[in-house]
């Protein structure tokens, strides 16, 4: 699975980085992204959805394998 | 508050200050989203009042076709006659774009941390000061206590003058609103107490949020003492009355549910989950957009000039977006809420707030597992821009 952060509409809400901190990179301003290629490891699929799901912007894709 | 008239139809004469509608509003955004659903009023100088997710989302994401220059829900007569303003909150693109980078770094999840320990001691002193009484006010001699004393530490001026702090911005945002004699005295006395810590931090300058903004650049220019005073005038207002509206309604909440109190109780590892659908249900702000252009929303007729008021608590009770939407479901896992509003103007202070909220709450139940409301009656709130009780006394048992 991986899950992709699209940072053109990520506003900073910070939802994903408190469900999901260790899947998100917050910079200086609050903005997020995902860590390195987005890929989710195994044990940790339900905190990506849900981080996805709790996203006001709908910025968060899952793609499941 | 103000008298208003007694509203008859609610689709075409709303009165967002009326006595009903500041109690609960619920029912009526669900007759509203079913039967109109983005409604109509010229009361307080006029408004549409959309009220679902859908509609509210997408205006929320067209700062082009709906200006952010005046946001408050009834409008000031001719607007600021001083020139400041509330930036980045009342500004649109460009202006928009460098005024919220400069203020983001200060509330962003890792700087909000610093001020963890400081809100932990605050919250367990204010409970000291009541809980051998064996009750208290939970909006008054709480929830208004803890913003005030956090956004004062934060501008780096005396936490001795939270008390003034709310009294301003409550002469400002709440009472005001419907009185401008009212509103033009506390503005007059937060710009006057603005300029003169912005003159104090340009001749001793100090490591706090102040004089960062006033030695900030922006296209190698310093930012005008004037946007300075204006986005201090900001972080004062928006972080007051807000967070406080939302620490006293999760209490009431609390107070009146037994059930969902003994659950984080006993479990507080659900706080952050429980803080979002309280945030959900009970969302404290609403903020208005004017219309530059004349347009159209969902077959709705809007002309240039007109105010739109978001409520985002109406959106966050829509049934097409959230099941059980009257309900608190306080586990519950998908909650895609805006009470911090969304797209470009997301509120930036919420990591704080969460911050403040999460903290407010877990010392609360740790300290006072159980307690209940001593009057459901005698219960007060207050309305229009931002909803949440002004009384709200409870036993602890």
């Amino acid at each position: 699975m991986k899950m992709i952060i699209n940072t053109e509409l990520c506003q900073g809400h910070n939802r994903c980085y408190a469900l999901a901190p260790d899947l998100v990179d917050i910079d200086d301003l609050g903005y997020a992204s995902h860590k390195g290629d987005g890929t989710v490891p195994p044990g940790r699929e339900e905190a990506a959805r849900l981080a996805a799901d709790n996203c006001p912007e709908e910025a968060i894709t899952i793609i499941e394998d | 508050m103000a008298h208003t008239e007694p509203v008859e139809d609610w689709c075409r004469d709303y009165d967002i200050f009326d006595p009903g509608y500041i109690r609960d509003p619920f029912p009526i955004w669900d007759r509203l989203r079913d039967e109109c659903p983005i409604a109509h009023s010229d009361r307080w100088g006029g408004s549409w009042l959309p009220t679902r997710y859908s509609d509210i989302h997408a205006i929320a994401h067209d700062p082009t076709r709906f200006s952010s220059d005046e946001i408050t829900v009834a409008p000031l007569e001719g607007g600021p006659a001083d020139g400041v303003k509330a930036p980045p909150i009342t500004s649109d693109p460009p202006e928009h774009t460098w005024a919220r980078r400069l203020i983001l770094p200060a509330f962003a999840p890792r700087a909000v941390e610093a001020y963890r320990d400081y809100t932990v001691a605050l919250c367990g002193e204010l409970i000291d000061g009541f809980i051998d009484r064996g009750r208290a006010d939970a909006a008054s001699d709480y929830a208004q206590q803890i913003p005030p004393r956090v956004i004062a530490h934060l501008l780096g001026v005396p936490p001795e003058m939270s008390d003034e702090f709310t009294e301003w911005v409550r002469g400002v945002l709440e009472l005001g609103l419907t009185d401008p004699d009212i509103r033009m005295k506390y503005r007059a006395i937060l710009m006057d107490f603005l300029w003169a810590q912005v003159n104090d931090r340009k001749a001793n300058p100090r490591d706090d949020l102040i004089t960062r903004l006033l030695q900030s650049e922006v296209d190698g220019q310093p930012v005008p003492d004037t946007h300075v005073v204006g986005t201090c005038n900001l972080i004062l207002i928006a972080g007051i009355d807000t967070t406080w509206s939302s620490i006293g309604a999760a209490l009431w909440h609390l107070a009146r549910n037994p059930s969902d109190r003994a659950r984080l109780v006993a479990d507080p590892g659900l706080i952050p989950t429980a803080v979002e659908e309280l945030l959900r249900a009970y969302s404290p702000v609403t903020m208005a957009r004017v219309v530059t252009a004349d347009t159209e929303v969902n077959g709705c007729p809007m002309k240039k000039g007109d105010r739109v008021l978001m409520s985002f608590p109406a959106a966050n009770r829509d049934p097409e977006v959230f099941p059980d939407a009257d309900r608190v479901v306080i586990d519950r896992a998908r909650n895609r809420h805006v009470a911090f509003g969304v797209g470009i103007h997301r509120c930036a202070g919420s990591n704080l707030a969460r911050m403040e909220m999460q903290i407010a709450l877990e010392t609360w139940l740790d300290r006072i597992p159980e307690f209940e409301l001593a009057d459901p009656e005698s219960v007060t709130w207050a309305g229009g821009q931002v909803r949440g009780p002004r009384e709200c006394e409870v036993v602890f048992r």
